[in-house]
């Protein structure tokens, strides 16, 4: 028998102008637990995509089983025994753990399922490897932790020997993160081959037995994880001894520009307030960092702040004035700024030209529109150039480029771009360098910085910890809704940041 | 990363490709429905489709061709006034299906005003145009607030008003038909004033409606492209969640998009009943098509406020062409019949479009792979 279950022997991708993969040899043994590691963007996406015949490669092949094999199309994957679960969960919302686990491959008695004998297998593959679910539970109705479970199963119930988990940590709860590390260990002790696509270095060491990594696109290596450290990985991953550190001076706080007193947001997923009584100041000339696990009360924050949802219970103050019931126009007229943290939902039209989305927050203004009502076209191409010169905003046809068309990273500095130029009192920040390269975030980073030296108020909000202790002067730790501790980046680490995040501990005198 | 531009063909152009795609819906509705004539009787197939396509320039005389050409355009009129309100819809991301209905109030409103309240014209237009207005509003305030889908909304009030108007009109019908009373007798302050149009067509319905109708259509393609009330009406169409963030009040956006469509179908069909040409039925129990086939008129246009012109005249002129066909070899519904095939294949011009840039983009991509792959070749690499 072959060695290795699954062999990708010199993939190359490429696309328009970028090679995803670049002569990338992965091999994955049978029932190890193998780690892919990369910075978003280095091209883990896309190797998957070339494994499930999403893509085609123009060079290299692929083995299963040591034969070569022909990757069309998902479903030729699926009859190899290859299963996927995706960060963003494949599960249909209003059926059963049950139907969903069998969907597409019911069994089945002339016109009639055969559900009986399929709740038998999935109990007893849900025995066999202790991964807990209610069967006839509606999927809406069950926790995320539960829902993973079912995706695994379904990989089960179609006897997939090789499991691929992409992200799968980003949406649990610690206690979650642990039983799913069990579970993963549970599946290759019984032969199972796993393919763990993650970049958070500390799951990598605990559960993995080998890691490969790649970089912009290129293969660095693939190392036991017994004969390195993260710190090892890390610098593997992103080609230089991490520093991460932002270059900036100590902070010089001054007036309050954003004042918060006792928020409260409507859920729009639970009946519990998602935002349960936050109560915090930004100063000018100091980045505040709101951290948190996804999903503890951020988002929520943020639309209160900027208006996008109306609050429960509180008052906001912006430099000053009550800005609580405040129209979202009004916020941004009077220098609030906010860089949303889903660009195709709210920060840009793409089906706009990039002129048109740098204006979106000006179009009415005098210089962009005359008092008949007609928009200024010259003065927006002039605007919208100087911006992208200034910003390096790089797109195919210059100003008149269909956003769309855009790589992610040159979108988000578009949005920077707008927002920052904006000139505002306070920027709002939402996870401004997820999904990009590392010349962007340094990018962007040093812009906040800027913004923050030239007396701004600054409020980031991120899930990155790097990010979190590199670019903030003042950290508040946000779990279930309430902010649970306050530290000064440069006296705590991020072991001590993780276990209030997570709930472990709180500070004392926080409400 | 700096490529260099490949050279766009005339092909690339999104307004090319548009007409291109009519035209080739016009020739494959004509084909489809020659072919129907075909199949019912061989022998008057290739007569019927000349004398479609001709329309009146079937009629043996140029002063009687002037006359029915006359016709033809004072019932393009409210087609395009319909097709606009379609397509203005559209641009911000709503399907009025409604306009049937909103032509309907509009044909209710304006004649109630002539021939119950004795008003001049201009107040019987302005009233189709609230009325028309309100009914779209209607629809668009149920999806702004209640997130009821506009579709579902609009097919039901284009009953409600169809029986409504039914009813309002009843009150105002001959007493021996179930025609409303002509308006030229009646209150002859509420027809159109012809500004000497009827004695250049020979044609007593030939209005202000038509050049009126045509300042409409400018007006609304400068609203769309060139005004802060269009960039925020289609930017609530692409996205409403961007809109909102960019502090446009997206609801109000909403609400006034159903408010301008229904004022555009309604102002149609005050613009048809008030040259007296036609009566309208009170029995009638089916929407009158005007405003269904602006639909395919606003995408056979290419959703071109001026390109709705030329379609609305085109689908317009086959439907009167259709009346010409020899009623011995067809029934008489065949003109119908004909002009419906080659109205819903009109339909298609948005597929056909799509179709062609996807094959041009494909073409393009391949071309510049075939470049990266060569400059890759000569050792120049490092494109990033």
């Amino acid at each position: 028998m072959a060695q290795y279950t699954v062999e990708m022997l010199h993939i190359t991708k490429r696309f328009p102008g970028i090679i995803a993969n670049d002569d990338i040899t992965l091999q994955l043994k049978r029932g190890e637990i193998h780690a892919l590691l990369g910075e978003n963007g280095a091209g883990k996406s896309t190797l998957m995509s070339v494994l499930f015949g999403l893509y085609q490669p123009e060079e290299g092949e692929i083995r299963i089983n040591g034969e070569r094999v022909d990757i069309r199309d998902p479903n030729d994957a699926n009859d190899l025994g290859i299963g996927m679960v995706h960060q963003h969960f494949k599960l249909v919302e209003c059926f059963t753990v049950l139907d969903n686990i069998i969907m597409g491959v019911e069994s089945t008695k002339g016109p009639f399922l055969q559900k009986a004998e399929a709740r038998k297998r999935v109990l007893e593959l849900s025995e066999k490897y202790g991964l807990q679910v209610d069967p006839d539970a509606l999927v809406e109705d069950i926790t995320v932790g539960m829902q993973q479970r079912t995706e695994i199963l379904k990989m089960l119930y179609r006897d997939n020997d090789i499991l691929i988990f992409d992200e799968p940590t980003a949406v649990l709860t610690p206690q979650e993160i642990d039983e799913l590390m069990q579970i993963m260990r549970n599946l290759a002790a019984e032969g199972k081959s796993i393919l763990f696509i993650s970049h958070k270095l500390a799951e990598i060491m605990s559960v993995a037995d080998r890691c490969s990594v790649l970089r912009k696109g290129k293969y660095v290596g693939t190392v036991d994880t017994k004969d390195t450290t993260a710190e090892g990985l890390s610098s593997m991953m992103v080609g230089r001894d991490v520093s991460f550190s932002v270059e900036k001076k100590p902070a010089e706080t001054g007036e309050v520009v954003l004042e918060v007193r006792d928020m409260r947001v409507a859920s729009k997923i639970h009946k519990n307030d998602a935002v349960r009584g936050v109560s915090f100041q930004v100063r000018r000339g100091e980045i505040v960092c709101i951290a948190g696990i996804d999903g503890n009360g951020q988002t929520e924050l943020v639309y209160g702040l900027t208006g996008l949802e109306p609050l429960k219970g509180g008052t906001v103050s912006l430099c000053g004035k009550e800005i609580t019931n405040a129209s979202i126009r009004k916020r941004s007229v009077m220098g609030m700024s906010h860089i949303p943290e889903d660009r195709h939902k709210h920060g840009l039209v793409l089906d706009y030209s990039l002129e048109d989305n740098l204006v979106l927050q000006r179009y009415f203004e005098p210089e962009f529109t005359n008092r008949a009502g007609f928009m200024r076209r010259g003065n927006i191409r002039a605007y919208a150039e100087r911006l992208i010169q200034q910003y390096d905003v790089r797109s195919g046809q210059g100003a008149a480029t269909t956003t769309r068309s855009m790589s992610g990273g040159n979108q988000q500095k578009a949005i920077v771009a707008r927002e920052i130029d904006k000139d505002p009192e306070l920027l709002i920040a939402v996870q401004p360098t997820r999904g990009l390269d590392v010349g962007a975030i340094e990018y962007i980073h040093s812009q906040i910085v800027a913004q923050r030296d030239a007396g701004k108020g600054v409020l980031l909000v991120s899930l990155e910890l790097d990010e979190v202790i590199n670019v903030s002067d003042r950290i508040l730790v946000m779990y279930e809704g309430e902010i649970v501790g306050e530290f000064d980046p440069k006296q705590v680490t991020v072991d001590v940041l993780g276990l209030y995040m997570a709930g472990a501990k709180r500070e004392e005198g926080q409400p | 990363m700096n490529e260099r531009k490949p050279k766009r063909s005339l092909l690339d152009r999104q307004g090319i490709q548009t007409l291109i795609a009519s035209l080739l819906c016009i020739v494959l509705g004509l084909l489809v429905g020659f072919i129907a004539l075909l199949i019912i009787n061989p022998g008057g197939a290739v007569k019927g489709i000349l004398a479609i396509v001709k329309n009146f320039f079937y009629l043996p005389n140029a002063r009687m061709q002037m006359q029915y050409f006359g016709s033809t355009l004072v019932k393009t009129a409210p087609l395009i006034m319909c097709s606009l309100s379609v397509l203005f819809a559209y641009k911000v991301g709503l399907f009025n299906i409604g306009a049937a209905g909103q032509y309907v109030m509009g044909a209710g409103a304006s004649l109630y005003c002539a021939l119950a309240l004795n008003m001049p014209w201009y107040v019987c237009l302005i009233a189709a145009i609230l009325a028309g207005g309100i009914l779209g509003g209607i629809s668009g305030a149920l999806k702004a607030y209640c997130n009821v889908n506009e579709v579902i909304s609009c097919i039901m009030l284009n009953w409600i008003s169809l029986y409504s108007v039914n009813t309002l009109l009843a009150g105002v019908k001959e007493s021996t038909s179930p025609y409303t009373k002509a308006v030229d007798t009646s209150n002859p302050s509420a027809m159109l004033p012809t500004l000497g149009l009827n004695q250049v067509f020979g044609n007593k319905y030939v209005t202000l409606a038509l050049p009126l109708v045509m300042v409409v259509a400018v007006v609304i393609f400068i609203l769309l492209e060139k005004t802060k009330l269009g960039y925020e009406l289609k930017a609530t169409g692409a996205n409403r969640a961007a809109a909102k963030y960019a502090g446009m009040r997206e609801n109000r956006n909403l609400i006034l998009t159903m408010v301008i469509s229904g004022g555009l179908a309604a102002m149609g069909a005050s613009l048809f009943y008030l040259t007296g040409i036609e009566q309208w039925s009170v029995t009638q129990s089916s929407v009158p098509g005007m405003g269904f086939n602006g639909i395919a008129a606003a995408f056979l246009g290419g959703l071109n406020p001026i390109g709705a012109i030329f379609s609305s005249y085109f689908i317009q002129h086959i439907t009167d062409g259709g009346g010409y066909v020899d009623k011995s070899m067809y029934a008489a519904q065949i003109s119908d019949l004909i002009s419906s095939l080659i109205i819903y294949l009109c339909g298609f011009v948005l597929f056909f479009r799509t179709f062609m840039s996807d094959r041009i983009a494909k073409r393009m991509e391949m071309r510049r792979q075939a470049a990266l792959a060569a400059e890759e070749g000569h050792g120049k690499g490092g494109v990033e």
